[in-house]
């Protein structure tokens, strides 16, 4: 049989944010696959170097919504540690309860999304429906439903008081029961294990050699989350256990993640429970001293890393995000290859992919063997160039 | 654990029959907002004293502060002593197309200045509208 090579994406029905794979077929089974990156870049690192610590923390809440508050932790960790601040317990716990929130409400999404794309689109609606009460604690907390801007620099910004926790045990009690429903539901329906078992398989020696991370790593049996490797903020008071799945499918992504929905709700009980007295923030100067920090964050999606580089002034020199995404990524193709066209979209979305946490450029000249960092007018510069290019001009923009 | 049971989320969804929609029916009614929601911010030109804090930490640059265009008179002088400097009134100008709504704007302000308000309907068919001059 002949083989077809067809671009699945950037813009595709099936895709929710914009990024290439290029696939070859034999009939409808997946010969090769490779994946392209690039659509979505933003200079986002760039531009945190032309801002203060504090406007940093908004910008980066903003690399990506769904885990806006993992990113502002994870920098605003490696800021205090230059500054060698240190936080309150209490912030401590406040920001554990509010990253736990987070993977819960990222998890619902994701489920929600997985459901969709097995065409089960019951599952769908009752998850987002029940997603709601996340979400409502979430506003409860830090004010808004997805950028809670909970972070500031030496603690939090929003204190919790007796009537949120009250509040927030109620919710999460209704939370867990509708977990441990969809876990049953998820795990039983012939839908589901149809659509999922041995689809997108990832052995455990390939999941280690490509250095996937997060529930895709861990449904892959490979045991890993930063929060029992390296315990960070308060996670080494908690008890919560560490799941894995050995069936390196779809659907061991799924019970990875509906699993950790429910670790996530005892560990907020626990830390309400445990909320220390004490102030929820100390000063710290806005001028950072030199240093660099490197700092890594379990988020929902997996492991995040956070580069800060201070130069003494108020704003950071070098700020640099690997967002858990770019590390999965490599394993999508290894996933389709083998496998159907129609399971496509569901493999690639079992990685829960953020198209716009992944996309940083690195610019390289091989020729001239050398490696420059380009400053924010070179960069506009070669923007405009680049659209000029494509017919539209931006020269005539002006930036305030 | 059984597996392979077809139509598991039937009983649930003849229960949703008869339940009252999921979602509300807003505009019509009111969206409900928590107390600490972050909404348009509101200036109090009483209170400012011109510091600018708020100019400095604004990561969208949404914010100016200027001299009123009528400034209040200056304190009348009394016999023997020195004249006390006249206090200056300020405008806000604020951006709402440039703003996040992170209010730190109003958490630096030494005055209070600066309120959070629960004012969250905000789009406009005109774009000069959304530059706000509070006065």
């Amino acid at each position: 049989m002949s083989k077809i090579s067809i671009p699945l994406g950037p813009q595709h029905p099936g895709l929710k944010e914009p990024i290439n794979f290029g696939l070859v077929l034999e009939g409808e089974q997946i010969d090769k696959a490779t994946v392209n990156l690039g659509y979505n870049h933003r200079g986002i690192e760039k531009a945190a170097e032309e801002r203060t610590y504090i406007q940093d923390i908004y910008l980066l809440e903003r690399v990506c919504g769904i885990c806006s508050h993992s990113h502002t932790t994870c920098y605003i960790t490696c800021v205090e540690e230059i500054a060698k601040a240190e936080i309150p317990e209490r912030a401590k716990a406040i920001r554990v309860l509010v990253a736990e929130l987070e993977r819960i409400h990222s998890h619902l999404l994701w489920l929600g999304i997985a459901a969709y794309e097995i065409g089960f689109d019951t599952l769908f609606m009752y998850v987002w429906r029940d997603r709601e009460q996340v979400l409502d604690c979430l506003e409860l907390v830090g004010g808004n439903r997805v950028h809670y801007a909970i972070n500031t620099l030496g603690g939090v910004r929003r204190d919790i008081t007796p009537e949120i926790k009250a509040e927030l045990l109620k919710r999460v009690d209704i939370l867990e029961a509708r977990t441990k429903y969809y876990t049953t539901l998820a795990t039983e329906e012939t839908t589901v294990l149809a659509r999922t078992q041995k689809v997108g398989v990832l052995p455990k020696d390939l999941a280690i050699k490509l250095g996937t991370n997060g529930p895709t790593g861990r449904a892959s049996g490979l045991a890993r989350d930063v929060r029992k490797d390296e315990p960070y903020l308060i996670y080494d008071k908690l008890d919560f256990k560490l799941i894995t799945a050995d069936t390196c499918d779809v659907f061991g992504r799924v019970v990875v993640r509906v699993l950790e929905t429910v670790e996530s709700c005892k560990i907020i009980r626990q830390v309400l429970n445990y909320l220390p007295e004490g102030p929820i923030s100390i000063k710290v100067p806005w001028k950072v001293p030199e240093g660099e920090a490197v700092n890594r964050y379990e988020a929902p999606r997996g492991e995040d890393i956070h580069y800060v580089k201070g130069n003494g002034t108020d704003k950071p020199e070098r700020v640099k995000v690997r967002a858990p995404t770019l590390a999965n990524y490599h394993a999508v193709p290894h996933m389709l290859e083998g496998g159907w066209m129609a399971d496509v979209p569901l493999v690639i979305a079992a990685i829960d992919p953020c198209m716009s946490c992944s996309d940083r450029a690195l610019v390289t000249d091989r020729a001239a063997a050398r490696s420059a960092v380009w400053s924010w007018e070179e960069m506009r510069r070669n923007g405009i160039e680049f659209y000029k290019r494509r017919g539209v001009d931006f020269s005539k923009v002006v930036l305030k | 654990m059984k597996k392979n049971t077809p139509g598991r989320a039937l009983f649930e969804a003849l229960r949703q029959l008869f339940k009252d929609p999921a979602t509300s029916t807003y505009p019509f009614s009111k969206a409900k907002l928590q107390p600490k929601f972050r909404g348009r911010i509101d200036f109090e030109s009483e209170k400012c004293i011109g510091c600018k804090m708020c100019v400095r930490v604004c990561p969208a640059k949404a914010i100016d502060i200027i001299l009123s265009a009528e400034q209040p008179a200056a304190p009348a002088q009394v016999e023997g002593q020195t004249t006390p400097p006249a206090k200056k009134k300020f405008d806000c100008i604020m951006n709402l197309d440039r703003c996040i709504y992170c209010a730190q704007c109003v958490e630096v302000c030494p005055k209070k200045a600066l309120i959070s308000t629960d004012d969250f309907e905000l789009a406009q068919l005109d774009r000069k509208a959304l530059r706000r001059h509070y006065k």
